[in-house]
């Protein structure tokens, strides 16, 4: 199906089955009771969680299949966002021209920047990287201001020219839509207890995160794919077979640069601004714990990495000492104070130190990341069956 | 020729800062050949070091001040630190005030310590893996160790003063001959660029003229041969780690009174400094003193107004245009060694 093989497009219905699905999956609590707060299902961090999912996709094409090491992509993003505000402001609400232009811009960086680190290898591609996007980072903070905003961020303002829109009826601020849909409606259905949200914005970044998806797959599954896993495992044996790796790598780069530029452009159609801040380096680095996390080369690991760590981004860091001392009220008072002390540092502000340290043990126990750990599960309980288990002892799941 | 002389000095500090994190980096690099991303929040331990033993010092009770009440007529009470229970109350005014120096003997052995643990607990079994997994495990320890700092001293800037004597500025210009009032220098920075001047100089005589150095540097040329030969080169490769952990430890002790440290100092200054290693060579120490000065000095003359007017936005971005340069047109750098991680 869509010249696919069968395993490939049973993963492509899996995704789009829970993407499509996603209001009823993140919400699996009713409103009002004590869990909640655990329910993921609202509009703004559904798309966060696709869009990041885009960017992770993209990030991947390089360092999953060609094994160079960015940080600095988090800069093709920024490239990205102000491109679709500048669209916005100029042209039109429409999204499909911001999001065409930040693709055309964010590619355009990408072959500069690209042609340029790619040069280098290993660890001096890394630093290369990095100084471009710093330095993208500082200027757009400094310099650029009239084209970027500066510190303030680059916003729309009613008197921004939008040659094919005019001006707005009621002198309110326009909002990003396509072709009359508003990215911020959503409708409600209250079912019971539990109310599930569904946003337009959050429907058209899932189909685009499926289009970017089903492409990743193509390119996973393509012969220029297996050239860019050739030069991961050996570049210079490819070398010697008198092929130049130089075009793949690079068009690989500009690949991923353009998916970073689609995610930056995306999150400027949800909320229509762009600050420089999401083109420092810890944005970078952000994605590529994203990428980690699920799993590096792998199709389904990236998405999942950034839904994992959007989910603790916006959930885990909600809870507090409060909620805590509530869940643990049942234990004696010595006992509940000493478990939530223990607790504590690991959730609310201190989120980041829970994902530091899960981070750590996937890149010390489970290089693989999430689809290696899910994998090995898989493998263990299809061992248990035919064997007994104290066979599958013997035989560790390595 | 005033104004030249003032960028000079102006680099000195930061510069000082880079080439002490950058060797520290190199040294690890070149012993063990592992590429530390957590080295930044070593030099924010460091700073933190001597955050707590200034609290430590500032550890105070309550005393009734005698003869004396509030307007309530309740006797006054009055904080006093244990240490003037100790020493007496001027020695304790003395040591509480030169707290930023002593801590420099507090956080040695504590560095050492961390170090030694970093290297035997986590990155020992790192040696065989890629240098991408090195990077992304110390990459997520240092956000650990960062998140750790920011649980317990809070994410606010804790300022911590320099010694009564070493506070405030002194006429540099004309004790040099200038017209007064050119070259205006604060004393600390003076003094941190002296301490670092030492400190490395400490490193490379301790590298040159000890035969521990001389074992160390020659399994830094050949690891496999000095092995051969009968010498537990891993046992002292750990030292060394837990010495390059108390160089940067050093360097962000003394680093308090310039800028009051925060959880993400070792970040902000990790970046410049692998920047700086880059530009340096990789796994060359003198390349990354070189560098370090050369980077500081550099970014304070790109600072200046006339050069801002002329470029404008150049001070921000001068480290980084300079390491891109380097890499293309010089690819190990400017004292690296040829072969060092060009695969």
């Amino acid at each position: 199906m869509f010249g696919l093989e069968k395993k490939d497009a049973t993963l492509l219905l899996l995704v789009a089955a829970l993407t499509i699905f996603a209001p009823f999956l993140l919400n699996p609590f009713p409103e009002g009771s004590a869990m909640a707060q655990f329910n993921a299902g609202y509009p703004d961090l559904m798309q966060r969680f696709v869009i990041f999912g885009i960017f992770a996709i993209g990030f991947n094409i390089l360092f999953g299949l060609t094994g160079y090491l960015s940080f600095g992509h988090a800069a093709f993003l920024g490239v990205g966002s102000y491109a679709a505000v500048w669209m916005f402001k100029l042209l039109s609400m429409n999204v499909l021209p911001a999001i065409l232009l930040a693709v055309v811009m964010s590619g355009l960086f990408a072959l500069l920047i690209g042609y340029i680190s790619l040069r280098r290898s290993g660890i001096y591609f890394s630093i290369l990287t990095l100084a471009f996007a710093q330095m993208m980072f500082a200027l757009a903070y400094s310099v650029l201001t009239p084209i970027t905003g500066g510190e303030t961020g680059l916003q729309l303002a009613l008197s921004d020219p939008r040659i094919l829109d005019g001006g707005t009826a009621d002198g309110n601020l326009p909002v990003p839509g396509l072709f009359g849909l508003e990215m911020r409606d959503s409708a409600q259905l209250e079912l019971g207890a539990w109310v599930f949200t569904f946003n337009i914005g959050y429907y058209f970044c899932a189909i685009v995160m499926l289009l970017a998806f089903y492409l990743a797959i193509r390119i996973f599954r393509s012969p220029f794919g297996m050239m860019l896993r050739a030069i991961k495992s050996n570049q210079q044996r490819l070398n010697y077979t008198g092929l130049n790796p130089k075009p793949y790598t690079l068009a690989a780069f500009v690949i991923s640069g353009m998916y970073a530029g689609l995610a930056g452009a995306l999150m400027a159609s949800m909320d229509p601004l762009a600050g420089a801040e999401r083109m420092f380096w810890t944005a970078s680095g952000e994605v590529v714990l994203m990428t980690i996390l699920g799993g590096v080369g792998t199709l389904i690991g990236p998405v999942l990495g950034a839904g994992a760590i959007k989910y603790m981004e916006n959930i885990i860091s909600k809870i507090n000492s409060d909620i805590l001392h509530g869940w643990f009220a049942f234990l004696p008072d010595g006992l509940e104070d000493f478990i939530v002390a223990v607790i504590y540092p690991f959730i609310g502000k201190g989120w980041h130190l829970t994902l530091g340290l899960i981070f750590m043990a996937v890149v010390i126990f489970l290089p693989g990341g999430l689809v290696e750990g899910g994998q090995r599960i898989a493998r263990a309980f299809r061992r248990k069956k035919p064997d007994t288990p104290k066979s599958a002892k013997t035989e560790p799941a390595e | 020729m005033d104004a030249l002389i003032l960028q000079i000095l102006n680099g000195l500090d930061k510069g000082s800062a880079y080439a002490l994190i950058a060797l520290g980096l190199t040294l690890i690099f070149g012993t063990l050949g592992v590429v530390n991303f957590a080295h930044g929040a070593l030099f924010m331990i460091g700073a933190f070091c001597a955050v707590t033993l200034n609290r430590l010092f500032n550890l105070s009770h309550e005393v009734e001040v005698p003869g004396e009440t509030d307007f309530l007529g309740n006797p006054l009470m009055r904080d006093v630190p244990y240490l003037y229970d100790i020493v007496g109350e001027s020695a304790g005014a003395a040591i509480i005030d030169w707290s930023v120096p002593l801590a420099i003997l507090f956080a040695i052995p504590i560095m050492i310590i961390v170090g030694v643990i970093m290297e035997r607990g986590l990155i020992k079994h790192f040696y065989k893996r890629p240098h991408a997994d090195q990077i992304l495990v110390t990459f997520g320890l240092a956000i650990v160790l960062q998140e750790i700092i920011k649980y317990y001293y809070g994410a606010n800037p804790i300022p911590t003063p320099a010694p009564d004597a070493f506070r405030g500025s002194f006429d540099f210009g004309a004790m040099i001959g200038f017209d007064p009032n050119t070259i205006i220098y604060p004393y600390w920075r003076l003094v941190y660029f002296c301490f670092s001047v030492v400190i490395i100089g400490a490193v490379f005589a301790f590298l040159q003229f000890t035969t521990f150095g001389m074992v160390v540097r020659a399994g830094m040329a050949d690891r496999e041969t000095v092995g051969l030969l009968g010498i537990d080169i891993d046992k002292r490769f750990t030292i060394m780690f837990g010495l390059a952990a108390a160089v940067a430890g050093l360097a962000g002790v003394m680093y308090t009174p310039i800028n009051s440290p925060n959880y993400h100092m070792g970040m902000d200054f990790l970046v410049l400094s692998f920047v700086v290693v880059v530009v340096g060579g990789m796994g060359s120490l003198p390349g990354a003193v070189l560098a370090g000065f050369l980077l500081g000095i550099l970014e304070s003359f790109a600072s200046m107004r006339e050069v801002i007017n002329f470029v404008p936005g150049i001070n921000q971005v001068i480290i980084y245009l300079v390491a891109i340069i380097i890499l293309l047109t010089r690819p190990r750098g400017l004292m690296g060694r040829k072969g060092v991680m060009e695969d």
